[in-house]
């Protein structure tokens, strides 16, 4: 089991994600004295009664003065039991690419609804989006509680309603959980205002989440990420393939296949910055020794010889367009950086655009503008070693860079 | 440690040295600056671990500000030493002498570090730099990428960075740009020292608890040595302190503590309500967006 466990936090300041995350902060005890009195003096400047734990997570001068969150913070949370990531995103629509930054390395999304103003198409987006980048846990976290004085059929017409729409979207694992981030109700611990409610306070829920399955433990992909030869006396012959084994497990006499050549050869050894193992799992670092000398470089992968991904030039995916300067368009080509590979892939065709509220396919668009998601079509120059990201996220993911400003441009999930 | 400590542990090493094999493998002329306090320390520590049974394939910059404790530079030669790296050194008292920069009035150097940097990258070609921020630092610090993208001027645009998807980094960078990479943001300063326990990494002995002579300033106590003369009616007494970070002499405040041993400073972070930044660092308490207002200009 993973005692790190990442987390992604999608809603707006108006379903009051940040006064959540300032509230877990405070009750477990993470926030330091110096960030608390900081968040109290300006909540004063600004003439307000209360300290505006919202503040705790505002970094930005922008974002302080116009009351609004950029990007994406990283926030550091830790019980004896377990340490926590967790990955702020904004919620206005127009930072759809901030909530799929965040969900990327996520265990676990935490939604934010506010149970006066019931399942928004926010909300509805946000599921949407966790599902499609696979975070395997969504937590539902009905808030503002105490302002419909804790009833039990408000949070249960959340519950019903959020569960009909993700019933379309193949969510493995939801839960719902009734608080109120104000006044810390079932936040940490439970409150005694909802006796109904005999599921576990989000803390607690958050630290007894079980993640040690979510990996994939079948499938040997070795992504060949730096080759280390020593050059010094002594080693003047080792040459060991580092790489962090994305998913399988490798172990010492394997049979491998090195992708692209095709050549079979056997694992002698498996380094660790800690000495020699027998077996290597995702997601920590080793440096594999082979029996033959063969010619491999960065960007090839070692697999089992009974158990190859595909080996294509033609991709089919679904894209989150991220770039606000120019659209994803067919005939255009830019580079693809998928595992440690680099190629170029040129545009082929846009299948459909999803609409994230309704999730109707509309097949009349021809380009992805910034926040669009939508499935495609790309032709690699090289072959790439894929999976379907369903399977295997580590090895269905990829990124397109614009060649001309370097800038990332889309997020894409192999189909 | 419990077995659940060290799985997190292992967890953020294999992060962090999954980044340092990828710039390595990426970027052309990559350099890890180097300030000889523990984050750096933890830094060059993964490094070395990301390459073995290999050299450490690029260099170590510091950048001297002439304010650094004598104690902590010995310290930094000998650990420079033990890794076999070269150490570049860009001097700000040279850059003050040959009139590159000007001293402030206020004798706080930090400001004038950033071009005193960015000239020795420039002057190196290093278009990766390798900085030992962690998020869990400071505000601004919490926006930061992994891979953090600068113009040819050295800036950080917050409004403006490459979205960072999966593991996927994305370090393409055109002639006089750079990126700064930070293999260590999620650590947090309790995960640091505890790591430095577990690997039994030697760190510089001011971080433990001895009897120093201080003088209290704006709640601050700084140690009586050549940065820091006591003025007239202000009252030297002795302390038991340590250090939480490890920056210029005039500005760097120790805290009380009793710790004198890795597990007793565990223990200590553990329960600390301030952060290592309020606690000890005169410089970023000007105002609310200091440390945002200095990475824009080519701060880490």
């Amino acid at each position: 089991m993973s005692d790190l466990l990442r987390i992604a936090t999608a809603g707006s300041v108006d379903d009051g994600k940040s006064t959540l995350i300032g509230r877990l902060l405070f009750d477990s005890k993470t926030l330091f004295s110096d960030q608390l009195e900081a968040a109290d003096r300006v909540s004063k400047q600004r003439g307000n009664e209360h300290t505006d734990l919202a503040l705790l997570t505002d970094g930005l001068r922008a974002e302080r003065e116009q009351g609004i969150t950029i990007d994406v913070a990283y926030r550091y949370m830790a019980t004896p039991n377990r340490t926590f990531v967790i990955a702020d995103t904004p919620g206005h629509p127009q930072y759809t690419r901030n909530m799929v930054t965040g969900a990327s390395t996520a265990n676990v999304a935490m939604i934010l609804v506010d149970v006066r103003k019931g399942v928004s198409e926010q909300s509805k987006r946000h599921a949407f989006l966790a599902t499609l980048l696979g975070v395997p846990h969504l937590v539902v976290c009905v808030n503002k509680m105490d302002l419909v004085d804790w009833s039990r059929e408000a949070f249960e017409k959340v519950r019903d309603d959020f569960s009909a729409f993700a019933e379309k979207l193949r969510v493995k694992d939801v839960t719902f959980i009734p608080v109120s981030a104000l006044t810390g109700e079932n936040v940490v611990d439970h409150g005694a205002n909802t006796p109904w409610y005999d599921g576990r306070a989000l803390l607690r829920h958050l630290e007894q989440l079980y993640v040690g399955s979510d990996r994939n433990l079948m499938d040997v992909r070795f992504p060949v990420q730096y080759v280390v030869r020593p050059r010094v006396p002594g080693l003047q012959d080792y040459r060991g393939y580092a790489g962090t084994i994305a998913s399988g497990v490798l172990r010492v006499g394997d049979r491998v296949t090195v992708l692209p050549s095709g050549f079979e050869t056997t694992v002698t050894g498996i380094d660790t910055p800690d000495g020699p193992v027998d077996e290597t799992i995702p997601p920590l670092p080793s440096t594999v020794l082979l029996a033959d000398d063969l010619d491999i470089s960065r960007g090839d992968m070692l697999v089992r010889p009974q158990n190859m991904p595909r080996v294509t030039q033609d991709i089919d995916a679904t894209i989150c367009w991220m770039d606000e300067a120019a659209a994803f368009t067919p005939g255009r080509t830019y580079a693809i950086h998928q595992t440690t590979r680099w190629s170029r892939a040129k545009a082929k065709d846009v299948v459909y655009r999803v609409d994230v509220n309704t999730m109707h396919r509309d097949e009349s668009v021809e380009r992805l503008e910034l926040n669009d998601i939508g499935r495609v079509t790309l032709r690699t120059m090289t072959p790439l070693f894929v999976d379907r990201y369903v399977d295997n996220p580590a090895t269905g993911a990829f990124i397109l860079v614009d060649e001309a400003t370097n800038r990332t441009v889309a997020a894409g999930m192999i189909r | 440690m419990s077995s659940n400590t060290l799985s997190q542990l292992r967890e953020l090493e294999a992060e962090s040295i999954h980044i340092f094999r990828e710039v390595a493998a990426e970027l052309r002329r990559p350099c890890l600056l180097f300030s000889g306090g523990k984050d750096s320390i933890v830094m060059l520590h993964l490094a070395r671990k990301a390459f073995h049974p290999a050299p450490v394939p690029f260099p170590v910059m510091h950048i001297d500000t002439g304010l650094n404790f004598p104690d902590v530079l010995a310290f930094r030669d000998e650990v420079i030493a033990n890794a076999g790296v070269r150490l570049v050194v860009a001097s700000v008292q040279e850059a003050i002498d040959t009139g590159f920069v000007t001293e402030p009035a206020d004798g706080s150097r930090n400001r004038i570090q950033t071009p005193v940097l960015l000239r020795a990258a420039e002057q190196n070609e290093f278009n990766a730099l390798f900085g030992g921020a962690r998020r869990d630092e400071e505000k601004a610090r919490a926006k930061e990428r992994i891979f953090s993208f600068r113009d040819e001027f050295g800036q950080w645009d917050p409004k403006n960075q490459r979205p960072e998807i999966w593991n996927l980094y994305n370090g393409r960078v055109g002639p006089g740009e750079s990126i700064r990479v930070f293999p260590l943001s999620n650590w947090t300063e309790l995960s640091i020292w505890n790591y430095i326990g577990a690997e039994q990494i030697p760190v510089p002995p001011r971080y433990f608890a001895t009897e120093r002579q201080v003088v209290e300033r704006k709640g601050m106590l700084f140690e009586v040595n050549d940065f820091v003369t006591p003025a007239e009616g202000e009252e030297v007494t002795t302390r038991r302190v340590r250090y939480r970070t490890m920056g210029d002499g005039n500005l760097t405040a120790a805290v009380p503590s009793e710790a004198d041993t890795v597990e007793k400073v565990i223990a200590e972070v553990a329960e600390v309500r301030l952060t290592e930044r309020g606690a000890t660092r005169g410089d970023d308490k000007f105002s609310d967006t200091a440390m945002e207002d200095r990475k824009k200009e080519g701060y880490f």
